[in-house]
């Protein structure tokens, strides 16, 4: 599946016979994690080298104390898997410890180029990649926390309304609040500021739903599978049983309204969308879905007009160049991508400080505009390795519960790549959203690491030997086995 | 559930290769359409990375230097004696672009010239930043010094061009109200944006135009020398009658053609071309125009370089034209180098150099040399005979006339050991001529006998002598001090 790594040991069948094997336990593969992760360290320092000589600074000791903090946290993490998920899968966290750390290469480097700027109200640019650097740390001890307390997910699917509830209080409170708790940044009302604090709440809303939504998926999984009228050679599902999509569907009408969050609400229903699928396994929702969809988001083209700039802005970005939120952002993302070609200005020697939002939502054009085609590529394939390894988990494990979270989680990672990269380079129109991972903000990537850490546990029981059923006292065989008299039913 | 998982796993490449697509073409295939886009700075910003060429004149005085500096723009252009040398060398800004030279040579000067391909390929081999080749120009310092300072001496304005005649070397060109190009070039975008406003205002009188080879005159009497040219062509000599009277008609029209103050030429019925030219009478003129015709007096006048399209020197330049000549009305006026002829400063000075150079017109050129970045020549201008105006015979006897001319011309700055040959020219131009101040022209060449430099001068609205201005008292003084700057000494 795209990976670098062998992997026969993955599949469902292997991990059962060697299982199966007396005194023989299956391989954790632990030590390959750790090769890849000094793999992605050596990556990491090596771009981090690149932009301080192409900025043409000596080696000062903030970069080896990044360096330093970049290997022991990833340490860090890789003993907590062993501790706690020996059989997870070995390539899920190298591939974030990669996208985690040429993300903080790159927002050290935007910090770089926007040293000094004196914005309009008088602001000068705050540097940011050590801020960072203490949200991976904290990102990575929710990863910790969460393999250690989480031992099993199924333990999840007990809790399945709970988090719903949470969730999707979480998801609305910014619309609803008012403005000085819940301010309006750059359009978009999905930030909750708690004192020096400001948290996207919906980041996290996003895992929680999701395990709301497999939860109840799966309890009420032969409710959908009950078969409506047949229609151009569908089985429609009943109208009762819609309920739960037109929720969903309810919600991310609310969230574009409310929010105009367009980002958070593609992604949420097309996250449900794909649950409803996996369940079901039945086609007629994603097409029923993707109608609804395509019904609510004409219906907000018509009616709002942070939707129609967003469409504008993707039709004709030069043509809106100089319009207040028009196609400039979008435009200087594209004129980066276009001067980095394929290989790119280097490392250290692009412009992102000409693209706005460097730093958050436009990451990947740095990115694109300085490793050029050749980096963006290779960055969109470790997303893909990513999500194919997560998706793996789920495949393999054997809980309709696991199989359910474990697909939405690794598709929501996918997908949220493909909205906002598909945005940076005009492939669908621009909404605001992260970039797993990679952007800078810490409600992301602390949602992002307990997304990671749930696919490792789930991955982890798919791979682990079946825990050896309980020593039975030993008997003869059923043909040596003496005859029992069984009394007579009086 | 793991049919529908695997779908979606397929669901997640052709999201992954969808984006792969659409950056191969953003970044690859249709680059250029984003990276070529007049929007996109970085094209500009990486000018200003490398190290830009310098501009010397012909002794090696640097004129337009490059300073390397501590912020975004690597180096920062400077300019030596900017105000002197600014119609010549442009400015090179961030925000508005480059002019004159730095536009012209601008391939050269950034280093992207196919001439300096094999340094560029020596520099990425030996990992030195690429460096701009240098442009070394045909100015003469002091001629152009004197040049300046004798138009803004009286607060001028107007323009000098001298060429030497033998070659077509620019030795000066000068162009008042100036600029500091200093201003424009400066990294601080609010003083660029505060010097531009005020070059720009409309009561500055355009500083940013070199009205060298941007702006168009009528030509006034110095075109005399053009009809002289065009009728000893044709058979004519300096001792051929033309008629005396102070005023004649124009042909089929009531309107009057009078000479200076309306005086008749001389005492008889007729007078000679040799006294008709160092008189400048306009109706012998205009009578002469009549007898060569418009076919003979236009083709005569692209001889000299006239309807010459696409002229660069390498500056572009205007291009001068004699106007449409309908009737012999047209015509008459055309002879006496009003009605609609536009002619250039430096047209003008070819004029005075074809005829100083025994008819034979060189093209004008201000680039000597290009000069690698370690100061090899790379090329060098050879001077280039464009075509004869005149054979040797009459560029002789126009020669003659000439020195009868400066001999009938007033104004001071006389120096008896250099003979001149000189036409004068007033010309009037704008809706009502008699109530505007005309512009003065003064086109000259010396030592007679064996020129080295030629010259015209035009001071715009009559100088500081108003309704009352004549080439002869405003420009001709002019003239004469920078040739005695390029002769005397010497």
């Amino acid at each position: 599946m795209g990976s670098p790594v062998p992997t026969g040991e993955g599949s469902p069948g292997a991990s059962v016979a060697t299982s199966t094997s007396p005194g023989l336990r299956a391989p954790t593969r632990r030590g390959t994690e750790l090769v890849m992760l000094a793999f992605a360290a050596g990556i990491v320092t090596l771009a981090l080298i690149l932009v301080e000589l192409n900025q043409e600074r000596s080696l000062s000791l903030r970069i080896l104390w990044l360096g330093l903090a970049y290997l022991g946290l990833f340490g860090a993490a890789h003993l907590a898997v062993r501790r706690w998920a020996p059989y997870a899968d070995p390539a899920i966290l190298p591939c974030v410890a990669l996208l985690n750390g040429l993300g903080l290469v790159v927002i050290h480097r935007i910090d770089l180029a926007l040293e000094g700027t004196v914005f309009p109200d008088g602001s000068t640019w705050d540097p940011v990649a050590f801020k960072q650097v203490v949200w991976t740390a904290i990102g990575l001890l929710l990863f910790a926390a969460t393999l250690k307390f989480l031992s099993d997910h199924r333990t999840l699917a007990r809790f399945g309304y709970t988090f719903g509830l949470v969730g999707l209080v979480a998801l609305l409170l910014p619309g609803v609040l008012p403005g000085f708790i819940a301010p309006t940044i750059n359009g978009a009302k999905i930030w909750l500021r708690i004192g020096p604090l400001s948290i996207q709440p919906g980041e996290f809303a996003k895992v929680l739903l999701m395990v709301f939504f497999a939860a109840f998926l799966v309890s009420k999984r032969d409710l959908f599978t009950t078969a409506g009228k047949r229609f151009l050679g569908m089985d429609l599902p009943r109208a009762r049983d819609l309920g739960p999509l037109f929720a969903a569907w309810g919600v991310t009408v609310a969230v574009m309204v409310l929010q105009k969050d367009l980002g958070s609400s593609l992604l949420f229903f097309g996250i449900v969308l794909v649950l409803l699928y996996i369940a079901t396994e039945r086609a007629a929702w994603v097409v029923l879905g993707l109608g609804l969809f395509s019904g609510g988001a004409v219906i907000a083209w018509k009616l709002f007009t942070h939707v129609q700039q967003r469409v504008a802005n993707w039709q004709d970005p030069i043509g809106r160049y100089d319009v207040v939120g028009g196609g400039y952002q979008i435009s200087q993302s594209l004129f980066g991508l276009a001067t980095g070609g394929i290989g790119g200005a280097g490392l250290g020697a692009g412009r992102p400080e000409m693209i706005p939002e460097a730093n958050t939502d436009f990451i990947t054009a740095v990115i694109g505009e300085e490793l050029g085609f050749v980096g963006l590529a290779a960055v969109l394939l470790v997303y893909m390795v990513l999500a194919l390894r997560g998706l793996r988990g789920a495949i393999s494990v054997r809980d309709s519960f696991g199989k359910l979270l474990g697909g939405g989680l690794a598709f929501a990672l996918c997908f949220q790549v493909f909205i906002i990269v598909g945005g940076v380079t005009k492939l669908i129109p621009m909404t605001g959203i992260t970039a797993p991972f990679l952007s800078y903000g810490g409600s992301s990537l602390l949602a992002n690491y307990i997304l990671v850490a749930l696919l490792l546990r789930i991955s982890a029981a798919a791979r682990a030997p079946q825990r050896a059923p309980k020593p039975k006292p030993q008997q003869p065989a059923i043909a040596d086995q003496h005859t029992v008299m069984v009394e007579r039913p009086k | 559930m793991n049919t529908p998982l695997r779908r979606v796993g397929m669901a997640m490449m052709v999201m992954i290769v969808l984006l792969l697509g659409n950056a191969t073409w953003v970044q690859v295939i249709n680059a250029d359409e984003w990276r070529l886009n007049t929007y996109n700075r970085r094209v500009l910003l990486d000018e200003y990375a490398r190290k830009r060429g310098l501009i010397t004149v012909a002794d090696g005085t640097v004129i337009a230097d490059v300073k390397e500096t501590t912020d975004r723009l690597r180096f920062l252009r400077t300019y030596n004696n900017g105000k002197v040398y600014a119609p010549v060398t442009g400015y090179l800004s961030v925000t508005y672009g480059t002019s004159g030279m730095e536009r012209a040579e601008n391939d050269l000067l950034n280093g992207s010239d196919d001439r300096l391909f094999a340094r560029r390929v020596s520099a990425l081999i030996t990992g030195r930043d690429p460096v701009g080749g240098n442009v070394q120009l045909t100015l003469d310092s002091k001629v152009q010094q004197v040049a300046y300072d004798q138009l803004t001496a009286k607060g001028f304005t107007g323009s000098v061009v001298a060429i030497k005649p033998a070659t077509g070397e620019i030795l000066a060109m000068a162009s008042t109200p100036s600029y500091d190009p200093n201003v424009l070039a400066s990294h601080d975008s609010d003083e660029q944006a505060s010097a531009w406003k005020q070059l720009t205002a409309k009561d500055a009188n355009d500083p940013l135009i070199n009205r060298a080879t941007q702006a168009l005159y009528p030509a006034g009497s110095t075109l005399k020398t053009i009809v002289a040219a065009a009728a000893l062509a044709d058979g004519k000599n300096k001792d051929t009658q033309y008629t005396a009277a102070g005023t004649i008609k124009l042909p089929q029209s009531t309107t009057d053609l009078p000479n200076f103050n309306g005086q008749p030429c001389g005492p008889g019925q007729t007078v000679s071309m040799e006294t008709a030219l160092a008189k400048s009478c306009n109706t012998a003129f205009a009578e002469m125009a009549g007898q060569v015709g418009a076919n003979k007096l236009r083709r005569q006048a692209e001889k000299f370089g006239f309807n010459d399209s696409g002229l660069k020197v390498p500056l572009p330049v205007e291009t001068s034209t004699l106007g449409p000549i309908p009737d012999d009305a047209a015509l008459y006026q055309t002879g006496i180098g009003q009605r609609d002829v536009q002619i250039t400063p430096l047209e003008n000075a070819v004029v005075a150099a074809t005829i100083a150079n025994g008819g034979e017109r060189m093209q004008p050129y201000l680039v000597s040399k290009i000069l690698g970045p370690d100061l090899k020549a790379i090329d060098e201008t050879d001077p280039d005979e464009v075509e004869t105006a005149m054979s040797k015979d009459n560029a002789a006897a126009l020669r003659d006339m000439m020195i009868q001319s400066e001999i009938n011309t007033g104004g001071e700055g006389r120096n008896n050991n250099i003979q001149i040959a000189s036409k004068t020219g007033t010309a009037e131009h704008g809706s009502d001529p008699l109530k505007t101040k005309p512009h003065a022209w003064y086109i000259a060449f010396a030592p007679a006998q064996k020129p080295e430099i030629a010259i015209a001068v035009i001071v715009e609205d009559g100088g500081d002598r108003g309704l009352g201005a004549t080439g002869g008292k405003v420009a001709a003084p002019i003239g004469r001090a920078v040739i005695n700057a390029y002769l005397v000494g010497r």
